[in-house]
């Protein structure tokens, strides 16, 4: 039989669900799962209502399921707020010493947590793995991948606190099997785990910059974001590179340009509205054609927004971003392993053309947490596109910013010996020094936009799936890939004849691809976490197809498969 | 042998008699005093006057954006500690724009020296009140005359106990340029704030005018006593004190970066296979 399993956990914030989530998650990992999990938190440090849900499968998941298993409740809320999400044979983990719930088994379960932590772990403190213990005795999970997680989060603290913690899950597991005697569950069998990795975006993200060189990293904390500067922060010293908490993103986007200026690879990282903020360095970056690559992990706005939640709103803004005209590139990973690459290619490609690389991440895929293969570190290749010293003694005067057939001049850094690097925010000619000759100005702007050719064929055109001639197109970007594809699964399962189209590199566009894929399709429909079908006006700007109709989602969650089902079948007649 | 010629760059557009042609040259003549080689200084600008003095040179120069010299000087000398950066931009660049920047480049102490161009007056503008206008100050922006007080940048770097904190004069280019070479020399960020006249804009704080005032401090003057420095930074009016009015050892922002610790970061590869013990941390 297949696994499909959703294991939700709520309570306030604070409460630790975080935690319990990704001890559970790491477990089924091991147990050579595949998952996708993720956070619904508020923006507040107590209270309120978060939530942490796992999505468990034997073969690779992609997106969440909107029906739970396995709901453990830490508080009262969570069980009025998502009780009509639980399935028929579906529980509801919870403390009935502390919280009343009305119902019947063997829907309810409840577990002395505190009563339980305090007898073997001591302290209130470990009902968390208790919790944890009794999800996965419902499982009748194999616990020794249990306490062997258990051991490694906690470590760090110490020996008493990983015996505490392991005691305490054994509590919370045991004594689920001993009382929870009608079970509609089926027993997880583990199986041959720890190929897989779990990773957030984030991290993966992260990790994707540490692998492509980034030496530098500046940011102004903001959610989604931050969790970036926080990952490159705790490994700065063990793999030498500095990230700088900036006085404001200002700062941090012309200390990156500063420090790329000066040859090493740098990196910025915001959410739209600290991108506001960056958008007049931008521009600079664009002039003084220095390379730069930029994470924009998006939120729902206008201005501070929704904090916490998810939305793909800020496409056109960060297409569009800056006065006057210059090349860009815009990536959106899709899933974590996707961003780890998009990452390594962005900056390749910010230092071959100069430009300024975009990558489009978001709550949802920021905060996500997905198991996937270990990355190849093998493939990952660096081209830095600096002239070497040697190369430089052979340039008689060197021009910075020198007009070359395809727009890229040749790079060298300041400080290499007998020639010196000029640029300038101004309009410049081709040692960098300021004109204002009109001329020169104009040959200038075709210099850098000449770029924009060789870049737009390293553009990998979206991922169809799963073949170009379906009837109905699916479009998406970014992060919902997941629920899409899941999507795409069941409706063919269903007779419809469905095809998913994916950007996960959206600039420069590619038009031609496009074009011959919509040309084809009879309906087309895009399907995007915003209010106005943004890459829907992009597509028709630069194909003049418009799309049949547009699934929309802006209430800061991500999609769900059967949601684009349900709204789909609305729409297609 | 380095000398002045080295660094000539472009011809100005600065108006004649303006005071940026006296710190041009006391810059150049501290560059070429300290053997320095065009190469090895990277001069970061902003916008306005002030900010064009890169190009009037001839050196590595990133002439960026209005306010921001600080932040893009920072992230190169991160980049490359081996490069002697030196912001150049005026009062509005420093002190207006870029206030926030100033601030937290002195909490930084990055060994960098900022050359501030201190015409009390917007220039490229023509003629606007600057942060450092005098109170009453008369423009065409401010036609009741300035309201809000005169910054003092001296007295808030000592406040903040930043390294070091100067105040030359353009007038006075032997002493503005051995200011500047004090300031490079010093280890962690410094302040060489320069008064100068605009000739076209500010119709008050003329050359005469500095010239009736301006005077150096005493050679008994010790500027590690910071109490003493606070109050002699509140001098102004009719005598106006130029020199180093503090200076205090303290480790700069790269000494306490551990990735600058093998050499500068631009030299540094990293090798992705290293990254192995992290994946496995992972699975």
């Amino acid at each position: 039989m297949s696994v499909d399993l959703t294991l939700k956990i709520g309570g306030e914030a604070g409460q630790g669900m975080q935690t319990i989530g990704y001890v559970l998650s790491k477990a089924f990992a091991r147990g050579g799962f595949h998952l996708f999990a993720n956070q619904d938190y508020m923006s507040r440090i107590r209270g309120g209502h978060n939530f942490f849900q796992i999505r468990v499968k034997g073969e690779p998941v992609y997106a969440l399921s909107e029906e739970v298993d396995i709901l453990i409740a830490l508080d009262e809320a969570t069980v009025e707020i998502h009780r009509p999400e639980l399935k028929e044979k579906g529980v509801i983990i919870f403390d009935g010493e502390h919280i009343d719930i009305s119902g019947q088994p063997p829907h309810l379960l409840s577990v002395p947590l505190e009563r339980l932590a305090r007898e073997e772990g001591g302290n209130k403190l470990f009902s968390n793995s208790v919790a944890v213990g009794a999800a996965l005795g419902v499982l009748d999970y194999k616990f020794d991948i249990l306490a062997g997680v258990l051991k490694e989060t906690f470590g760090k603290r110490g020996e008493e606190i990983v015996q505490n913690n392991v005691k305490a899950a054994r509590a919370g597991y045991d004594f689920t099997r001993e009382n929870y005697k009608d079970s509609q569950f089926s027993p997880l069998e583990s199986g041959q785990g720890n190929k897989k990795m779990l990773i957030s975006g984030n991290e993966a993200l992260s990790l994707g910059a540490m692998a492509a060189g980034c030496k530098f990293i500046a940011a102004y904390p903001m959610t989604p974001s931050t969790g970036i500067i926080t990952y490159l922060a705790g490994k700065a010293r063990e793999f030498g590179l500095v990230a700088e908490q900036a006085e404001d993103e200002i700062a941090a986007i012309n200390m990156a340009i500063g420090a790329s200026f000066a040859g090493v690879r740098a990196m910025v990282a915001t959410s739209g509205g600290g991108f506001s903020l960056m958008v007049e360095a931008l521009g600079l970056v664009g002039m003084t054609e220095t390379p730069l690559v930029i994470i924009e992990a998006q939120r729902p706005g206008p201005s501070t927004g929704l904090p916490t939640r998810t939305a793909q709103a800020d496409l056109e803004f960060v297409l569009y971003a800056s006065q006057g005209e210059f090349p860009r590139a815009i990536f959106a990973p899709a899933t974590a392993e996707d961003a780890f690459w998009s990452v390594v290619k962005a900056f390749n490609l910010a230092e071959k053309y100069q430009v300024p690389v975009i990558i489009m991440s978001d709550q949802h895929l920021a905060d996500s947490y997905r198991t996937c293969h270990k990355f190849d570190l093998t493939k990952v290749k660096i081209e830095r596109g600096i002239i070497s010293d040697a190369e430089l003694t052979k340039i008689k005067d060197y021009r910075r910013h020198r007009f070359t057939p395809s727009g890229v001049s040749p790079r060298a850094l300041p400080s290499q010996k007998g020639r010196i690097v000029i640029t300038d925010s101004d309009e410049h000619d081709e040692d960098g020094h300021l004109t204002e000759d009109l001329e020169m100005g104009k040959k200038m702007v075709q210099k850098r936009l000449k770029k924009i050719e060789a870049l737009a064929t390293e553009i990998e055109p979206p991922q169809v799936y799963p073949h170009k001639n379906a009837q109905i197109i699916l479009i998406g970007w970014g992060s919902t890939y997941g629920a899409l594809r899941e999507a795409v699964d069941i409706l063919i399962d269903q007779g419809v004849d469905v095809s998913l189209m994916h950007f996960q590199e959206i600039w420069p566009f590619p038009t031609q691809f496009v074009t011959s894929v919509l040309s084809k399709a009879k309906q087309s429909f895009c399907i995007e976490n915003n209010a106005t079908g943004q890459l829907a006006r992009i597509i028709r700007a630069e194909t003049g197809k418009q799309v049949t109709g547009k699934i929309l989602k802006f209430d800061g969650r991500p999609f769900s498969s059967q949601y684009i089902i349900t709204e789909l079948k609305k729409k297609k007649g | 042998m380095v000398t002045i010629d080295d660094y000539q760059g472009q011809v100005t557009a600065w108006c004649p008699g303006c005071g940026n042609f006296g710190i041009i040259e006391a810059l150049k003549k501290a560059l070429v005093n300290l053997k320095l080689e065009p190469h090895q200084v990277l001069i970061v600008s902003g916008i306005g006057q002030a900010s064009k003095l890169p190009h009037y040179m001839r050196c590595n120069t990133f002439n960026g954006l209005h306010g921001r010299i600080l932040p893009v000087a920072t992230g190169a000398k991160v980049a490359n500690q081996e490069l002697v950066v030196i912001g150049v931009g005026g009062d509005g660049d420093n002190y207006g724009e870029g206030g926030n920047h100033f601030l937290h480049a002195i909490r930084r102490n990055i060994d960098i020296t900022l050359l501030v161009h201190n015409n009390k007056v917007y220039g490229l503008t023509k003629g606007q009140a600057s942060p450092t206008s005098d109170l009453g100050f008369v423009t065409r922006v401010q036609p009741q005359g300035v309201i809000s007080s005169s910054f003092n940048p001296l007295s808030l770097a000592i406040s903040q106990d930043a390294g070091f904190v100067s105040r030359g004069w353009s007038g006075d280019i032997d002493h503005l340029s051995w200011l500047i070479k004090q300031a490079i020399q010093h280890k962690g960020f410094s302040l060489v704030d320069t008064l100068q006249p605009c000739v076209t804009f500010n119709k008050k704080n003329t050359y005469r005018w500095y010239k009736e005032r301006v005077y150096k401090l005493a050679e008994e003057y010790d500027p590690t006593d910071r109490l003493a420095a606070f109050e002699r930074a509140q001098e102004w009016g009719d005598k106006i004190p130029i020199g180093i009015f503090y200076r205090k050892q303290k480790p700069t922002f790269e000494d306490q970066l551990a990735a600058l610790k093998k050499g500068p970061l631009f030299r540094q590869k990293l090798d992705p296979s290293q990254l192995k013990p992290l994946l496995e941390t992972l699975s």
